[in-house]
């Protein structure tokens, strides 16, 4: 799903950097207000968690492979501001030290992997929890389908972008096909990834889960809803 | 808050993470992505431009000058585990520390 140089314009590369600065800045912000003491380490270990995931390429279909992408993973773990910035941080490693991921479509891989992947990922999480009981199994049920969706999400935007200044200039409809089709069998990989990290962390520790402090007992029980609030 | 039981999540996260890179990711299927199998198959995969950086010392997930493949590929995943959970132990700390600047909250 890294986006390399040369598959999308400059044009629309630069307003994807720019739309992307913004949601990283304004994440960044609000981390800077709500980072609580014990969540800094665990966000700096779920970036390096993600970062070590994703080089873990499964296979899906003849000569395909996926691997996760950890938006809705990060931002169940840690929060949607604080996992759209473990994505990015990840993504920027990628892109600098492994030559993964294009330079100039480093603001193209945040918008679809980050900023929606996470941000994006989240509030289908958070939809998910208002819908299903409330019970802990159903907090890895909620992530699960959400991580479907974030790379679902994810492919659909890089549809769109490919669409606006895709340089190779082939036929729309059969890349959006190709495109989705992939991806909604990637996203069970994803699926699968995310519910099984996510069900560790809440057999061992259960309060570090942000996206299930609703169900945790004591102080903190707001925490998800009031995350989300502009 | 038992901060010491923290640590040890922390640890014990960072061991799998390290492991995962290290004696995991040479195993991991080398055929393209889904992006990838889609730019071949709809033939948009040679627009693609060589990366800027693809002559770095860890580029395409191999340590330069490392022979063995397996090992080079494991070695690059786990300094990349060590670098991200560096910049990002960093970068969380200074937003802990705005937060607490900000809430002057008594620490306990």
């Amino acid at each position: 799903m890294h986006i390399p140089d040369g598959f999308i314009n400059a044009g629309t590369s630069i307003a994807a950097g720019v739309v992307s600065a913004g949601g990283i800045g304004a994440a960044l912000r609000r981390a800077a207000r709500e980072m609580e003491d014990r969540q800094a380490p665990l966000a700096g270990l779920v970036a390096a968690f993600v970062f070590a995931a994703q080089m873990l390429n499964f296979p899906i279909a003849a000569g395909t492979s996926g691997h996760l992408l950890g938006g809705v993973l990060a931002a169940v773990l840690v929060g949607p501001w604080a996992g759209a910035i473990c994505v990015a941080l990840v993504l920027l490693v990628q892109a600098i030290f492994f030559a993964d991921g294009g330079l100039s479509a480093l603001g193209l891989n945040v918008l679809n992997m980050a900023i929606l992947g996470a941000l994006g990922g989240y509030v289908v999480f958070r939809v998910l929890r208002d819908v299903l009981p409330k019970r802990r199994p159903m907090v890895v049920v909620a992530a699960a389908l959400a991580a479907w969706a974030s790379v679902v999400l994810a492919s659909l935007a890089f549809f769109a972008e490919y669409a606006v200044g895709g340089v190779g200039g082939v036929p729309l409809g059969a890349v959006f096909t190709a495109m989705v089709g992939i991806h909604a069998l990637i996203g069970v990989g994803e699926a699968v990834i995310t519910a099984l990290t996510v069900s560790a962390v809440m057999a061992v520790r259960p309060d570090l889960v942000f996206g299930a402090r609703d169900l945790a007992p004591g102080p903190g029980a707001a925490g998800p809803r009031v995350a989300l609030e502009a | 808050m038992d901060r010491g039981n923290l640590r040890l999540f922390v640890i014990g996260g960072l061991i799998v993470a390290l492991g995962l890179a290290f004696f995991v990711s040479p195993l991991a299927s080398s055929s393209p992505d889904g992006l990838e199998r889609v730019a071949i198959d709809q033939g948009f995969a040679e627009t693609a431009t060589d990366h800027a950086l693809a002559e770095g010392p860890l580029a395409d997930y191999a340590v330069k000058g490392v022979e063995d493949e397996r090992i080079s590929t494991g070695l690059s995943g786990a300094i990349g585990v060590v670098v991200t959970f560096g910049v990002g132990m960093v970068l969380f700390g200074a937003l802990r520390a705005a937060r607490r600047r900000r809430t002057r909250a008594p620490t306990a």
